[in-house]
């Protein structure tokens, strides 16, 4: 579906633990990391997914035009997401991270996105739901995998109640 | 791949439960920080009017930021690159104001240190936002 590289760098790492209310030094202090095994400042275990600022399919970017969005996908938060339902009737059903190694400051990650599984179920409030996986690979430069994360998506026949 | 453990699988049992709270009163601001660090600009969750003439009260956090929120509760117990699997389940909305509690209880305890847990997070009404299961690698 997509492919992109998504360059880690520790100022995206420390904007996201800050988002996170983080205090922990792993994620930004490099002579406190360069004292730990691991040797580097490290990602949050929920970071993979700022790798939304590279994808040039990503549909929730708000204003930004760069990079240039994908010919023939909708970009424009004001209109259609993903396969043509309305932004509102799209919901985060479920995310899952298998982590194959940390995401570290300095890699240059290679991701790729491809449809996993999809099956619809009936709403408790009526109107029947449709699941669909996303499945994205992240990959480092010698091509060895990072972290596998599934999203699960859910559209609503009807829009989503509060 | 071994991270930097905080504590041995050894020194845990099936049944242990560790508990933290993950934010108090979690303001617009931080959910518009987390949409601006994750990239994840949709309005419903930092542009009022979008929200309420969706029939919203008011905006709601990303999902993905209760995840990012438990998933600090289990570095924070756990330490740092240890996480081998980690998924949640977003079972209900999050809003300006709420205070999250996060919970982590040991599911099993293998002999080569993989520790699975259950987690989830719940409200100050005590609702379940988020409910997930984890795997970490420890020690033995």
């Amino acid at each position: 579906m997509a492919e992109f590289e998504f360059p880690v760098d520790r100022s995206a790492i420390l904007a996201f633990a800050a988002a996170l209310g983080e205090t922990n030094p792993i994620y930004w202090d490099e002579a406190h990391a360069a004292k730990t095994p691991l040797g580097a400042v490290i990602a949050p275990p929920t970071f993979a997914v700022a790798s939304a600022h590279w994808n040039p399919h990503h549909a929730l970017r708000g204003i930004r035009r760069i990079p240039a969005a994908a010919p023939g996908r909708e970009a424009r938060p004001s209109e259609s997401a993903g396969d043509g339902a309305s932004l509102l009737r799209v919901l985060h059903g479920e995310q899952r991270f298998v982590y194959h190694q940390p995401i570290r400051a300095g890699m240059r990650l290679r991701v790729s996105t491809r449809a996993g599984k999809s099956w619809e179920k009936q709403g408790k409030r009526g109107g029947k739901l449709r699941f669909s996986e996303t499945i994205t690979e992240y990959r480092d430069e010698a091509g060895e995998l990072v972290v596998t994360a599934t999203s699960v998506g859910v559209v609503t026949e009807k829009a989503v109640e509060a | 791949m071994s991270g930097h453990p905080k504590r041995r699988a050894s020194e845990l049992a099936v049944g242990q439960t560790h508990e933290a709270l993950l934010v108090e009163d979690l303001s617009r601001t931080q959910i518009a920080m987390y949409a601006g660090a994750s990239g994840d600009f949709n309005p419903i969750h930092h542009d009022e009017p979008f929200a309420r003439s969706a029939g919203y009260p008011s905006v709601f956090a990303h999902g993905m930021l209760s995840m990012g929120l438990a998933g600090r509760l289990l570095t924070d117990w756990l330490g740092d690159g240890v996480l081998r699997e980690f998924g949640v389940r977003f079972v209900r909305q999050v809003w300006p104001g709420d205070t999250l509690r996060g919970r982590a209880i040991v599911t099993a305890v293998g002999a080569d240190g993989r520790v699975a847990l259950e987690v989830a997070a719940s409200n100050q009404r005590g609702e379940p936002v988020i409910a997930g299961e984890a795997v970490a690698l420890l020690p033995a």
